[in-house]
């Protein structure tokens, strides 16, 4: 198939009505508001169901619905409205169905500004909704990464009856660039899985869907059944992308968008003669922790870069135990690194003294004293 | 061997559509009847293999276990837009939710108006009690002016607590609404009048005519402190007055209809 320029959002749109979209509910929200225009053209057009639903509250329990009867459905968002949705995202992974959600995040907290943000990483990651649950999160860094992302967030959501969410930013989804769109799926009929809630059709016993477990054992089993999946997400389905790292000195973690500028500075670097390399989560959960271990025990200091106050940093620095020493860098609020203000922090690093014992929170806090003020 | 014929004339039986089981309802408690009425409609029009049911949170959480129709249940009053996911699935279906006061006038307004205003083909069962059943009788936007509840222990203050919400008459103010109508389940003769609305609710989905709603007035003995009978005296003597019995919003193609 031939590439095409296409924005994100809209080539998001495209790929998910390809992967087989059933039905689509969403809310007017910027930096993501194209997914949801472009869906309430092409979906009628094809005889799918579209709903510009009347918040997102009410999308996304219209998904929760949809999704009960085993159909390929969606929604998309912008972080104030992912906040909102945090009810049904519960439900939803309480009552084990498959479910495929976009955040295009922008700046917070509050209302924040509609500029490209990551500051929704641990909302996605480490919950956000009430209770026990989990569920995968994938990070595209282009236009491209967003379509081949968006139909494996559909048969990862399928496969685990998972919560499957793209966790993208404004800047991935306004861009235009060239990309090459799947083969259209032929949408499928009624769903045959078994837990599908379909109506009887006189074929079956009667069925429910529910997130309720009065009795505390039930509830205890069921919290256990979803953590004994994740084991096996964690096994089977982390992703990432590793740039110069093979005989690198210093690496670098980063997803998204700060991961794609990381890499051009990274590029630069190189051509200075500075082995530095980059490790892109394109699974920020499961997170890529053996690689992130490994890779602790063989490079002189690692470089997280982020746009939020170093939210997966937390994790990385779980999963170092200090095997080598971690800096940070992060802009935030909706400001954009460029990748000079990376190459700066790698040649700071490579020059050194680093040390495990710094907090690299606090030392990216005092240096950011000096640019922001 | 010959025997005489024996003629045997089943006039009472449990509808298909009911569960042979208890249900955790309080004595006296109406849900009972308007379950069994769902139950009746969904038999006489052969609606249980296509039924899928929009189970609330309240004392109807566990409706699933009464109705032999697959089921799914709704986060607080979500039920109208979880009606609509599921009908834009599967069309063909017949997609019925039940909800208290607190759920569908409270926490849930939002979901039923705009589902209403869109028309969605859905059929809505709206139990009114006045007050929130399952957390234990609390003020609800249904509580009538100077009822006493759990948390308006002196009697529902309008000046600091508002005015009740009459449902069914400001759903019946939207053009996407097909039938809103409200009827009691105080005596016999309310709730033959009920079951013929919830017909009628039912014939307007399968139809294809929209949306449809029948509120109910019920009792809450438990919550009310009153017995079963005096709660029905109650009902007639307090509730019909500020939510008269009736049709509130009949589309014509639904007045038309022969059922």
């Amino acid at each position: 198939m031939a590439r095409q320029l296409m924005k994100g959002n809209e080539a998001v749109a495209e790929a998910a009505v390809r992967a087989g979209l059933h039905a689509y509910f969403g809310y007017p929200i910027t930096p993501q508001t194209e997914l949801l225009e472009y869906l309430s053209r092409r979906m009628p057009e094809l005889g799918r169901a579209f709903v510009q639903a009347e918040s997102e509250v009410a999308a996304i329990n219209m998904v929760y619905g949809a999704a009960c009867t085993g159909s390929r459905v969606m929604t998309s968002s912008s972080s104030p409205g992912f906040s909102l949705m945090m009810e049904g995202v519960s439900y939803m992974a309480a009552t084990e169905i498959p479910v495929v959600m976009i955040n295009v995040m922008r700046g917070g907290p509050g209302l924040g500004n509609i500029s490209p943000s990551q500051a929704d990483y641990n909302q996605s990651v480490h919950g956000g909704g009430h209770g026990d649950y989990r569920q995968i999160v994938l990070t595209p860094g282009s236009v491209q990464e967003s379509v081949d992302l968006t139909v494996l967030a559909f048969d990862l959501a399928e496969k685990y009856r998972i919560n499957t969410v793209i966790l993208s930013d404004g800047s991935i989804g306004q861009m235009m660039e060239p990309c090459e769109l799947p083969e259209m799926q032929p949408l499928r009929g009624v769903s045959t899985e078994p837990w599908a809630i379909t109506a009887t059709m006189g074929q079956r016993e009667h069925r429910m869907l529910s997130s309720i477990y009065l009795k505390v054992s039930d509830e205890e089993k069921t919290n256990i059944r979803i953590l004994n999946r994740w084991r096996q997400i964690e096994a089977n389905e982390v992703r990432f992308k590793e740039y110069y790292l093979d005989d690198a000195d210093f690496a670098i973690i980063g997803f998204g968008s700060a991961g794609r500028v990381a890499l051009t500075a990274v590029r630069q670097a190189r051509a200075e003669g500075i082995k530095v390399g980059l490790l892109r989560p394109i699974t920020v959960a499961p997170f890529p922790v053996q690689q992130v271990a490994e890779l602790s025990k063989r490079v002189q200091g690692i470089l997280v870069t982020e746009m939020n106050g170093g939210q997966m940093l937390d994790d990385v620095l779980r999963i170092v135990k200090g095997n080598c020493p971690v800096e940070f860098f992060a802009r935030l609020g909706g400001v954009v690194p460029f990748p000079d203000e990376i190459l700066s922090e790698i040649h700071r690093i490579a020059k050194g003294p680093l040390s495990v014992d710094v907090d690299p929170r606090s030392a990216w806090l005092d240096r950011m004293a000096a640019i922001v003020n | 061997m010959t025997s005489q014929p024996i003629t045997e004339q089943v006039v009472y039986q449990r509808p298909e559509a009911l569960s042979d089981v208890n249900t955790h309802y309080c004595p006296g408690c109406t849900h009972g009847v308007a379950h069994r009425l769902v139950a009746e409609v969904i038999d006489e029009m052969n609606l249980r293999d296509k039924a899928i049911g929009v189970a609330p949170v309240g004392c109807s959480v566990f409706m699933y276990n009464y109705m032999d129709f697959d089921f799914v249940v709704a986060a607080h009053g979500r039920a109208p837009a979880m009606a609509t996911g599921i009908k834009r699935c599967l069309p063909d279906r017949f997609v019925l939710t039940y909800q208290g006061d607190g759920d569908l006038a409270s926490i849930g307004m939002a979901e039923i108006v705009h589902a209403a205003t869109r028309g969605e083909n859905i059929s809505v069962i709206f139990i009114n009690n006045s007050n929130y059943g399952m957390t234990g009788g609390q003020m609800a936007p249904t509580t009538l002016p100077g009822q006493k509840t759990t948390s308006s222990p002196l009697g529902r203050d309008v000046e600091q607590q508002g005015f009740p919400i009459r449902v069914s008459e400001m759903l019946a103010k939207l053009d996407g609404a097909s039938y809103i109508v409200r009827r009691s389940l105080h005596d016999p003769k309310n709730i033959r009048q009920a079951k013929k609305a919830i017909r009628t609710a039912f014939e307007t989905q399968v139809r294809g005519l929209g949306f449809s709603m029948v509120e109910l007035l019920s009792i809450c003995p438990t919550n009310w402190n009153l017995t079963p009978v005096d709660s029905m005296t109650w009902l007639e003597d307090h509730m019909i007055p500020y939510y008269p019995v009736g049709d509130y919003k009949v589309h014509p193609a639904v007045a038309e209809m022969k059922i």
